[in-house]
């Protein structure tokens, strides 16, 4: 049981190194890099969007409840903005590419698969690694850094509106706050966690489709397996990021 | 000419199951081989094995110096070019046309201008009959179809050596001769060593040059076709007649007590089958070389073989001395 999770866990990170190092191997396989980003993209910009507007509404009415009874409400802002950058940004977009472009790559591969398709092109001498999953997972990286853009921007300005309008928050206290609390190095946590939940997503679809057990059914389970799989280990590799950032980079209003 | 291909000691299991063991046989080069056996006895593992796709616990499979077991992968992929694998459902791509699948290896291996590409694909569709269906997606063609475009995708980058998983499953018998006559035609073009895997008597007992059989766990017998025709081993027999009496029952194996209760009661048996001239080229392709490759090997190592191989193969060549390219044999005759 034991020697069989660490078994997979260790095969997983073989793959994630194979895939490191396919990433530099020529040809690279550009064509399908852009069919896989926009693919990818296309599935998780709307919902994205969707799901970032009342998340960010969320966070600010709930920071905004604590901080009136605290008698702090000017810094509204400044801690609504902080939250929706580095937590819930990167969080919302992983989730989204593992739930949508992540499943979608796993069911791909994996009938791939059963069907002897990846065994063939093995058999061809080539590498199904290289020609098919450095772009998948290069595609979830690059959408989760770009959507993470996309996200900050939406919740931020949906937690304005719901400060300011239903709070009756003033725009000039929640911007000052905002510029007192939140700097660069924020923003930078933001997009490099975007970018390593978009690797650990695209790399454990990439797993659980290239080994599914047995027939179709084995493929609907390893889809299943992936987003959970890539579920757990986002909030573990988050919680590790936030405390390494919190202890490195200095708050500035400290 | 053919690669010659090397097997030695391999033995191969799922876990606890063992597939086959100890298997050692010499693929020779530029010959078509081919090997036999009850469903389920691990052929297609074996096929599998050869190209460095599964890998056998212990043995070695030598291919150029290039063991394709435990070489380091660079090499196992370098290696493989030279192979053509037909699958046994031909396992192409669901997403490209007919045309994208077996120009494949050609784009992917090669720097040829796409007009160049264009005519060597049009070359392999039409050897093996698919013309006008090159736009076609795998998914809208029947599973005969499927299974030519599989073999044509194989061929386009003239491999040294051809392995066929079942290139007969799911096709007609009209179909199987003719797939069967193409084999061999291709053999006589290029001179690959070819290995089929099949359970069909009638690719078995007309186009190789050698036969193999394999039957629990491990290979029963490798040699000159001679030798498993005359062979008088009971799984052979009972598998060249196609009969239900024999040690081969419906599951792998049978017990003791049904051989028993078989051997007081001989109903029903049939006689195996009468030795067939293996198949000839089509009139018009040049000679295949392995012929004279295959008679001088055969001839030299006469010795070793049991009597009545012996016999069969002084038969054979006295008979088609005269005639080297014959006529195909009517499908589904004699056995």
């Amino acid at each position: 049981m034991i020697t069989g999770a660490l078994r997979q866990t260790g095969r997983l990170f073989a793959l994630a190194a194979e895939v490191s190092r396919a990433v530099f191997r020529r040809p690279f396989q550009f064509r399908e890099f852009i069919e896989q980003f926009w693919f990818v993209a296309s599935v998780t910009i709307l919902p994205a969007a969707l799901v970032s507007i009342p998340f960010g509404a969320v966070i600010a009415l709930q920071v905004g409840s604590l901080t009136q009874q605290l008698g702090a409400q000017s810094f509204t802002g400044g801690a609504s903005v902080l939250a929706v950058i580095q937590q819930a940004s990167p969080l919302i977009v992983a989730l989204l590419i593992a739930g949508a472009g992540g499943s979608a790559i796993c069911a791909d591969l994996g009938s791939r698969k059963i069907r002897e398709e990846l065994d063939a092109m093995e058999v061809m001498g080539v590498s199904p690694v290289q020609r098919l999953v450095v772009p998948r997972v290069l595609a979830t990286m690059a959408v989760a850094v770009l959507l993470n853009g996309m996200v900050s921007v939406v919740g931020t300005l949906g937690g304005y509106f719901f400060n300011i309008v239903l709070q009756g928050g003033t725009p000039g206290a929640y911007l000052s706050s905002f510029s007192a609390l939140a700097q660069l190095p924020d923003l930078y946590i933001s997009e490099l966690k975007a970018l390593i939940f978009g690797f650990i997503a695209g790399i454990v679809a990439a797993y659980r489709g290239l080994n599914p057990r047995g027939g179709p059914k084995g493929v609907g389970d390893a889809v299943n397996q992936s987003v959970v799989i890539t579920f757990m280990l986002l909030f573990f590799v988050n919680m590790v990021l936030t405390g390494i950032y919190l202890q490195i980079v200095p708050p500035k209003g400290g | 000419m053919g690669i010659e291909v090397v097997v030695e000691g391999l033995t191969m299991s799922f876990g606890k199951q063992n597939i086959w063991q100890d298997v050692s046989l010499t693929l020779p080069a530029g010959e078509v081989s081919v090997m036999l056996g009850p469903s389920g006895t691990g052929k297609t593992v074996f096929l599998k094995s050869l190209i460095g796709l599964l890998k056998p616990q212990q043995g070695r499979v030598l291919i150029n110096g290039v063991d394709m077991v435990s070489s380091p992968e660079r090499d196992i992929y370098e290696t493989r070019k030279l192979f053509g694998l037909m699958f046994q459902d031909g396992a192409l791509f669901g997403s490209m046309s007919l045309f994208d699948n077996i120009a494949f290896p050609l784009r992917e291996h090669t720097r040829k201008r796409e007009s160049e590409i264009r005519r060597i694909v049009m070359e392999r569709i039409e050897l093996v009959g698919l013309l006008g269906a090159e736009d076609k997606l795998p998914g809208e063609i029947s599973g005969g179809m499927r299974k030519r475009a599989g073999l044509a995708r194989a061929l386009v980058l003239d491999p040294q050596i051809v392995l066929c998983d079942e290139p007969d499953s799911g096709l007609d018998p009209v179909r199987t001769a003719y797939l069967s006559q193409l084999l061999i035609d291709l053999n006589a073009r290029i001179d690959a060593t070819m290995l089929i895997v099949t359970h069909n008597l009638d690719i078995a007992a007309t186009v190789p040059d050698n036969m193999g059989m394999f039957f629990r766990r491990r290979l029963v017998t490798f040699g000159p076709r001679e030798v498993l025709l005359t062979s008088d081993e009971p799984v052979v027999t009972q598998f060249l007649a196609g009969r239900r009496e024999g040690p081969i029952g419906m599951s792998e194996e049978k017990d003791a007590a049904l051989l028993a209760a078989e051997a007081v009661d001989p109903a029903g048996r049939a006689a195996a089958p009468g030795h067939r001239p293996a198949a000839g080229t089509l009139p018009g392709l040049p000679p295949r070389a392995a012929v004279t490759r295959r008679r001088e090997r055969v001839l030299g190592m006469l010795d070793q073989l049991p009597p009545a191989a012996r016999a069969a193969i002084r038969d054979t060549y006295a008979r088609t001395a005269g005639a080297p390219t014959l006529t195909m044999p009517a499908p589904g005759s004699g056995s």
